[in-house]
């Protein structure tokens, strides 16, 4: 390790600090491990024990807009659960999570069903070629989110390029209304996500053994019933984690519901947005976020359970 | 392999990529249409470039995301340099289970909770040591460098679990002090992967609108975030123009990036042949 190495003679100055900390326990192993840590303690922990305190409280017109949480005026134990509670009793909050989930798990599904195809294709294809198709995946990835969501805006409207080609080929009469309705999110979600799912299944198809298939192949099995018993199978861990990365950021998805659902769709992303800003009802924003946190926390830790086991193979 | 099944797999990859890329075309396409009235073809016209250069607020806009994103992308990379080496190299140490759940836990938070609680820590830490006092560039910078650098960490970690020990064996037993060794052996190796990271970041940085939403303040918005207020209104032809410029530079950063990684790496495998050869 880096760290065990013999002292050397050094500069008087650096040489003197530099066993001065030593002798005082800090080793530079110490402070490289220390500085992310301590960043990622205050800037993602404690953000995240500060909204669960809040989602416990109760607002009030004062700076800050919620009931401290002990004191005097925090809120009485029997009420601590109160905005949980209006989750479940107020239509408006249980209809969004449950639009959300639907909009995510449909969206997942359509992912997979047009992104395993494609990540078979490209895992099958030579080196050189799988390479350039790789990067043709990760580049519209890349190209900014909101500006890929602001073009269906204008591909799917009345006078939209959509609409034109339908009217030009003669299968509608009337252009059709696809913009502002839940199946333009639905096309905005699968866009965006596409290549979350196409990656991870394409890692997982690249490394397949494809003797497997020849074997079953010469014992005689048919191709299709060889990819459903062998190539599925084997890819599960690339399906799951495909399924996962497409499912869990589209749950809190907030801006293209925004762009392509129009006004009256709602979504559990919006409803957060709107208690933070328009209604300054903090605790209630709060218990909205933990909310989908809770209800993510599975397939959260799932994700980091695939990842870490992905990350500790040998390579 | 099945006729069939290849022809079934190639029509969809096809299809795919026409889904992919159709959208991008449609939006360059437009931003070179002279009717105002973007879905009406009034033949090539680049003028909505010059309306689009001239115009104050998307210049400033730009220069926000520009700065924000470099300042934040160079922090996400330090730091994310060290989170992936400590990942990477340090098997084991207190709170390392911890550590790791913690890098790659901002990946998958959705970003509205990580937009929100953020807010909430800013404007906590404000009514307890009285700072930031507003949102604005410092909070922005400040989120925006939390949730890059675990991209940054995930790039580092497997470059440096890949990375030859013997090479910084050599120059430890050599004599070379620890910090030396890492910043004249093993950085420059890791240099291509460094810059990739630092691209990344960059990307995220400057594509991010719902964490800017929640953390920014007047002042200091963002070009994702005036494009959010302008397209939400409607459509404006001077906006598939700015597309059409961001597309074009995010691609070329992207296929720069991809350039150098091939290029470091077709290298590191012909110095391995040359190495096995020579040792013959």
């Amino acid at each position: 390790m880096a760290s065990d190495v013999p002292q050397q003679t050094s500069l008087p100055l650096g040489g003197q600090i530099r066993s001065i900390l030593i002798a005082l326990g800090f080793k530079p192993r110490t402070a490289v491990i220390l500085v992310p840590y301590l960043w990622l303690t205050i800037f993602f922990v404690v953000p995240c024990i500060i909204i669960l305190k809040i989602s416990f409280a109760q607002t009030v017109i004062a700076q800050p807009p919620y009931t401290p949480m002990f004191g005097p005026e925090s809120v009485p134990h029997d009420q601590l659960f109160d905005n949980f509670k209006r989750l479940f009793q107020d239509s408006l909050y249980y209809k969004a999570y449950l639009n959300s989930l639907n909009l995510a798990f449909f969206s997942t599904l359509i992912c997979l069903l047009i992104g395993y195809p494609m990540a078979y294709g490209i895992a099958r294809c030579s080196p050189s070629t799988r390479a350039l198709l790789l990067l043709a995946i990760i580049l519209p990835f890349w190209t900014s989110f909101l500006i890929r969501v602001y073009a269906w805006k204008s591909i799917l409207s009345k006078e939209g390029v959509v609409n034109d080609l339908l009217l030009g080929l003669g299968i509608i009469d009337e252009p059709l209304l696809i913009l502002y309705t839940p199946a333009a999110m639905y096309i905005g979600v699968v866009y965006t996500y596409l290549p979350f799912m196409i990656l991870p299944l394409y890692a997982n198809l690249e490394k397949m053994d494809l003797s497997l298939l020849e074997a079953a192949a010469d014992l005689g099995c048919r191709p299709l019933k060889a990819f459903c018993v062998i190539t599925i199978p084997l890819s599960l861990p690339g399906i799951i984690a495909g399924a996962l990365l497409v499912f869990i950021p589209a749950v809190g998805e907030y801006v293209i519901p925004e762009l392509l659902g129009g006004p009256n769709a709602l979504m559990i992303g919006k409803v957060v947005a709107d208690e933070f800003f328009q209604n300054r009802d903090w605790p209630m924003a709060s218990a909205v976020a933990v909310a989908i946190l809770i209800i993510l926390v599975i397939p959260i830790m799932a994700f980091q359970y695939f990842q870490g086991k992905a990350q500790e193979a040998p390579k | 392999m099945n006729k069939r099944l290849s022809w079934f797999v190639l029509l969809m990859l096809v299809l795919g990529f026409a889904f992919l890329y159709g959208p991008i075309v449609v939006l360059v396409s437009y931003s070179f249409n002279d009717n105002k009235l973007m879905t009406l073809w009034g033949g090539f016209s680049t003028r909505w470039y010059p309306i689009l250069l001239q115009d104050e607020a998307v210049l400033t806009a730009a220069k926000n995301s520009f700065i924000i994103a470099a300042v934040s992308a160079t922090f996400a990379t330090v730091q994310g340099t060290m989170a992936g080496y400590v990942l990477a190299r340090y098997r084991k140490f207190h709170g390392r289970v911890a550590f790791s759940g913690m890098v790659t836990a901002p990946l998958v938070m959705p970003e509205v909770i990580t937009g929100l609680s953020l807010l909430l820590l800013f404007k906590q830490l404000d009514d307890v040591i009285g700072w930031p006092d507003r949102m604005g560039f410092t909070t922005v910078i400040l989120a925006h460098i939390t949730f890059s650098m675990s991209y940054v960490t995930v790039v580092m970690q497997s470059r440096f679990s890949v990375f030859d020990m013997s090479l910084e064996e050599a120059a430890l037993d050599l004599g070379a002090r620890p910090l030396k060794t890492f910043l004249l052996i093993t950085l420059p190796i890791v240099a291509p992967a460094v810059v990739s990271g630092w691209l990344l970041a960059f990307t995220i940085s400057l594509d991010d609108l719902v964490i800017t939403l929640y953390t920014n303040g007047p002042g200091s918005g963002t070009l994702p975030q005036l494009i959010f207020s302008k397209v939400r209104r409607g459509v404006d032809p001077t906006i598939n123009a700015l597309a059409t410029l961001i597309i074009t530079l995010v691609a070329s950063g992207v296929i720069t990036s991809h350039i150098l990684m091939t290029r470091s790496e077709k290298r590191r495998q012909r110095d391995i042949q040359l190495a096995l050869q020579i040792n013959k």
